[in-house]
């Protein structure tokens, strides 16, 4: 029992961590309406970029991220206006291809420069924990939690009280019809890929110090992120954080109960049921979308 | 009328001479090497077509389908295994049995993957390769896990070690095309195109999407599996992440969309190009990781450039021409 409820703990605070990755992901989608499969491997590269920091300068893992989130929202600026804004026809399949192919470049060079060997950010508080009632917490899971929730809410705060937030949600809801009321939807596009970056090189530090990764790591992410953003109905905030939370229990108590090998299967036969069962979606939102 | 003759005549002839070609080319170039790129690029003309079937006519895009391929390697291998089926040509008379199982499997997840439609459908897919990947890793009793399954050694040695295994991949190529052809020219046909265009509109003038779109996932993934199959027997070895490979999978749709989605010939033509391509990319930058920047470099050229395929394209160039020397010909009194 002790396990299972330490499980649960541990599942809320890792499923924090997915649903800041998957929150950048979700918006990508409701803005521009691509599915960004290069999103696992951007969270890869930024915590390769927070290894580095780390390794070479000895920065603090969260520190860096003053450094890699800016570079990271830059890159994704630009990746968005060379790579998915060219794109006039055919947009959401011809997107998967583009990010994918995107993935791939980022594989290679990573692998160019650190090989395919496994790689680990450390600090005092990955090993170090305190103790809650029968079992122990590592510092790290809390810290990272506190991070993803800090700049979750940062997202929630500029989505819905400032006015970008506003455009952003306009651009969501019709782009043409944003467009008409003068939002220049080309620029909210870009900013939003820049912000999905962001939050992937977060994301990409607690990933990096809780897991080993290689730069092949990131099929095992979006596969996960992916049926994330599907259960939580795609362009939905909410329902990512709510469906990242619940899909992250589910896969440590999994681990726990039957085996970590196991784990994650669950993701799938948990998308497999709610499209049988509950094609309506878990929270109320159509997983069925309409195009 | 001429002309329609005339084209038919250079069709025809075109492609006896094509197939001819393609018979006859161990006997030209029988080196181990050179025999070798013809069995990918044969395979992959074979996984392209069958891919286009589902994605390029129905216009679900599954990139999935590396599940299949790998399912079909698994099935072959571990009939032969239970059977005790020793290595020879009586392995080719199982590959279809491994295509029926493929069959089977793309029954089920089509019955619920196809509940779903555009992003979501693609998203499935995914999920649904990675999945297969994991059971082949964790079922170990079954698939011998991260450890990887045998195959029986075909008793053939030598240069002509893979000329049997050019004509199995040739034949499934070219069933593949025949069924591809037909499927284009049939009512069948018909309704998955106009799935691809309008679904709903599809539905009110009475074409039975959801049988539709089930019957063309599962004659594209049985093509695949069993493809899958000959790939396993000629590979002699599979482990779960090489046979059920995203890039194999990312591999087909690619060449699709070079060749021309939801053309006949253009899976060929993008598979004919691209393959010969990715394994010599493979056999210079395969040791350094660069392999992977320049295949993606050369995607996202293919995807930003040419995003409707090499034969539209042409199509369109000829018909402009066409049109203008109507219309040169017209203006004459």
């Amino acid at each position: 029992m002790t396990l299972i409820l330490e499980a649960a703990v541990l599942g809320v605070l890792t499923g924090g961590v997915y649903a800041l990755m998957a929150s950048g992901l979700t918006l990508i989608f409701g803005v521009m309406r691509i599915i960004n499969v290069g999103h696992g491997a951007l969270v890869i590269l930024g915590a390769y970029l927070s290894f580095v920091l780390w390794r070479n300068m000895g920065v603090d893992p969260f520190v860096s991220l003053i450094v890699t989130m800016p570079v990271m929202f830059i890159l994704g600026v630009i990746l968005q206006i060379v790579f998915v804004r060219p794109l006039k026809t055919d947009r959401e399949a011809l997107s998967v291809l583009v990010t994918y192919a995107l993935a791939l470049g980022i594989e290679g060079l990573l692998g160019y420069f650190f090989t395919s060997n496994y790689v680990q950010i450390t600090a005092w508080y990955d090993t170090a924990s305190f103790p809650v009632g029968d079992f122990h917490i590592t510092y790290v899971y809390v810290y990272g939690f506190l991070l993803c929730l800090a700049i979750l809410g940062a997202i929630f705060l500029m989505l819905y009280r400032t006015t970008f937030g506003a455009a952003i949600r306009a651009t969501m809801l019709n782009r043409t019809a944003a467009q008409l009321v003068g939002i220049d939807v080309d620029r909210v596009s870009a900013v939003t890929f820049g912000i999905g970056m962001a939050t992937a090189a977060a994301g990409g530090v607690v990933f990096g110090i809780t897991n080993a990764f290689n730069p092949g790591s990131h099929y095992d992410l979006i596969s996960r992120l992916l049926t994330i953003i599907v259960l939580g109905g795609l362009g939905s905030l909410r329902g990512a954080v709510i469906a990242a939370l619940v899909m992250l229990v589910i896969q440590d108590i999994t681990a726990v109960v039957i085996s970590p090998v196991w784990a994650a299967f669950v993701f799938f036969v948990v998308l497999v049921a709610v499209l049988l069962f509950r094609p309506q979606g878990l929270f109320g939102i159509t997983v069925r979308d309409r195009v | 009328m001429k002309r329609a003759t005339n084209t038919r005549v250079l069709t025809a002839g075109g492609l006896v001479l094509l197939v001819g070609l393609a018979l006859a080319l161990p006997a030209i170039a029988p080196d181990s090497a050179t025999t070798n790129i013809a069995v990918f690029t044969m395979m992959y003309v074979g996984l392209a077509t069958a891919w286009n079937i589902m994605g390029g006519y129905t216009g679900y895009i599954s990139l999935g389908h590396a599940g299949f391929f790998g399912f079909g390697s698994y099935a072959l291998g571990l009939l032969l295994a239970r059977l005790a089926i020793a290595g020879g040509y009586t392995v080719f008379l199982f590959v279809p049995v491994a295509g029926l199982l493929t069959a089977l499997l793309a029954a089920a997840v089509g019955w619920f993957a196809l509940r779903t439609r555009a992003a979501t459908f693609v998203i499935v897919t995914i999920a649904f390769m990675f999945m297969l990947q994991l059971l082949a890793e964790n079922l170990t009793s079954l698939t011998g896990g991260g450890a990887g399954l045998g195959f029986p050694n075909p008793r053939w040695r030598g240069d002509f070690y893979n000329i049997p295994f050019y004509y199995a991949m040739l034949a499934l190529a070219l069933l593949a095309l025949v069924v591809s052809w037909s499927i284009r020219r049939s009512k069948f046909g018909l309704g998955l195109l106009a799935i691809r265009d309008d679904e709903d509109k599809a539905l009110a003038v009475g074409v039975p999407a959801g049988a539709f779109k089930l019957t063309a996932f599962i004659v594209s993934a049985a093509l695949v599996g069993m493809i899958g199959g000959v790939y396993g027997y000629y590979v002699t070895y599979i482990y779960p992440q090489f046979v059920v490979d995203p890039l194999i999978g990312i591999s087909m749709v690619l060449m699709v969309f070079l060749g021309g989605l939801g053309t006949v010939w253009g899976p060929v033509l993008g598979a004919l190009i691209l393959e010969p391509a990715q394994l010599w990319l493979a056999y210079n930058y395969g040791a350094s990781r660069l392999y992977l920047v320049l295949y993606s470099a050369v995607f996202l050229l293919v995807i930003l450039l040419m995003p409707q395929g090499i034969l539209p394209s042409l199509g369109e160039l000829i018909a402009r021409r066409r049109a203008r020397l109507a219309g040169t010909v017209g203006a004459a009194p």
